[in-house]
């Protein structure tokens, strides 16, 4: 089948607002990788299992690479990027860094997505529930060990400071 | 790898979702397109046309009706995970939803597009099988209604035809002697199951009755273990796992044997007949 029209799609980006033009084939992290430059988030095994892609859409965690970007028309999207600059990952960043939570960081913008959810729920979710969240985030570089670590040392902080 | 080109057209209704799958053969229907979209960028389907039916009115409701809980097509399962109507009404399904992918999946993937994707290792077909569940479709020729245990008809395979939109699943609601159990083998928490369990069950007396076992990985699509079932109701736990022999013929895939898959398709017996026998879960 030859190339699809194009549509032409609104969309919210990290606060800021979007037009662009995209094929109906085009998934959502391609889009955010190639037409917006926004590289931070991965391209890995493209069919749902890795979670390097993994980006925030209406504020809620997606697989960049099971959405595509014309559904986004209208749509609020965040990825590390804007979470980054706004600094609400601050303490996660610096408990990766400081836990040795990621060795070559391929994965770790969709780690802390990931985490981050769980994170916002509230309280200390405990280490069987942290795994279990973030089974769908492959690292092949720690063994995981260090950032359960990390994301545990932050949800026990954030409930310190109430 | 990248999807084949395809066109996309947004639906306004179902009807109209139904009129656009109808004029094209080789069109789609998208929900939350976590197995469909995963197939398009492996190139498994080469769809021409992708329906979009996100964000149409009416296919998004849970609801208890009639002394059955009605699931929309396009409840999230973490919409589902979330819900105390399911909690209460549906308790195997807030069982198995934990199971199904990852949080990022379960954000996006739908109730309706799991049951109708049939994929004959996934929770929710099976769920459905176990629980004697129903499929409300819209078609070309009207709104009708299929049972469970008729929709899987093959690998991947279901009553759908291509002009039909599945609108919502329905499961009878649990009561106070519903007994429900669940179990799955997963290499990784949240992978398809190498083999899974799903199982209803009506407390009576000592015992149990009206049995429903649905495995999952085990065939083309879920499997009613009925020797087992009928053992089961006769309080023979390992006659009921012996009769599993008959029942299950596992194929080989690339996770397994199939003789490994019944000899684990019998552990999962003895802990989801506990899970029965212990009570409502």
């Amino acid at each position: 089948m030859s190339p699809q029209p194009a549509h032409d799609i609104t969309l919210m980006v990290n606060g800021e607002a979007i037009a662009e033009s995209v094929e109906p084939r085009t998934t959502l992290v391609d889009f955010l990788r190639e037409a917006l430059g926004l590289t931070g988030s991965h391209v890995g095994c493209e069919h749902g299992v890795c979670g390097a892609c993994t980006v925030r859409l209406d504020g809620v965690i997606v697989r960049g690479c099971l959405t595509l970007a014309v559904q986004c028309d209208g749509r609020r999207v965040e990825t590390i990027e804007g979470l980054s600059d706004s600094g609400e990952l601050a303490d996660l960043q610096a408990a990766f860094e400081r836990r040795n939570a990621l060795q070559c960081g391929f994965c770790t913008p969709g780690m802390m997505l990931t985490a981050q959810e769980l994170l916002a729920a509230g309280g200390v979710p405990s280490r069987d529930t942290i795994r279990a969240h973030i089974s769908g985030n492959y690292c092949r570089c720690t063994g995981y060990h260090a950032i359960v670590d990390a994301i545990e040392s932050v949800a026990q902080a954030r409930a310190q400071q109430g | 790898m990248k999807p084949a080109p395809f066109a996309y057209t947004k639906a306004r209704s179902v009807e109209h979702a139904v009129e656009l799958a109808g004029r094209d053969g080789e069109a789609r229907i998208l929900a939350g397109g976590q197995s469909l979209i995963a197939t398009l960028n492996m190139r498994l389907s080469r769809p021409t046309l992708l329906v979009d039916i996100n964000g149409l009115d009416g296919l998004d409701g849970l609801a208890l009706k009639d002394g059955a809980v009605e699931i929309g097509a396009l409840v999230r399962h973490a919409q589902a995970g979330r819900s105390d109507i399911i909690a209460k009404n549906a308790p195997l399904i807030a069982k198995a939803i934990p199971h199904i992918g990852h949080p990022a999946i379960r954000n996006r993937g739908t109730i309706g597009g799991s049951i109708a994707f049939a994929d004959p290792a996934a929770e929710l077909p099976a769920c459905l099988v176990a629980l004697g569940g129903e499929v409300v479709i819209a078609g070309g020729r009207g709104e009708r209604t299929v049972k469970a245990d008729d929709f899987f008809t093959g690998l991947f395979e279901t009553e759908l035809g291509s002009d039909d939109v599945l609108k919502a699943i329905r499961v009878p609601a649990a009561n106070a002697a519903t007994r429900i159990g669940f179990a799955e083998l997963a290499r990784r928490h949240g992978d398809y199951a190498l083999v899974g369990l799903a199982a209803a069950a009506r407390a009576e007396g000592d015992g149990l009755a009206d049995i429903r076992l649905a495995y999952f990985g085990v065939g083309a699509t879920p499997v009613r273990a009925r020797k087992a079932e009928a053992e089961l109701a006769r309080g023979a736990l390992d006659d009921a796992v012996a009769a599993l022999a008959d029942d299950l013929d596992p194929p080989d895939d690339v996770q397994e044997t199939g003789a490994v898959k019944r000899h684990l398709a019998g552990v999962l017996l003895r802990r989801v007949a506990k899970q029965l026998m212990e009570g409502r879960q």
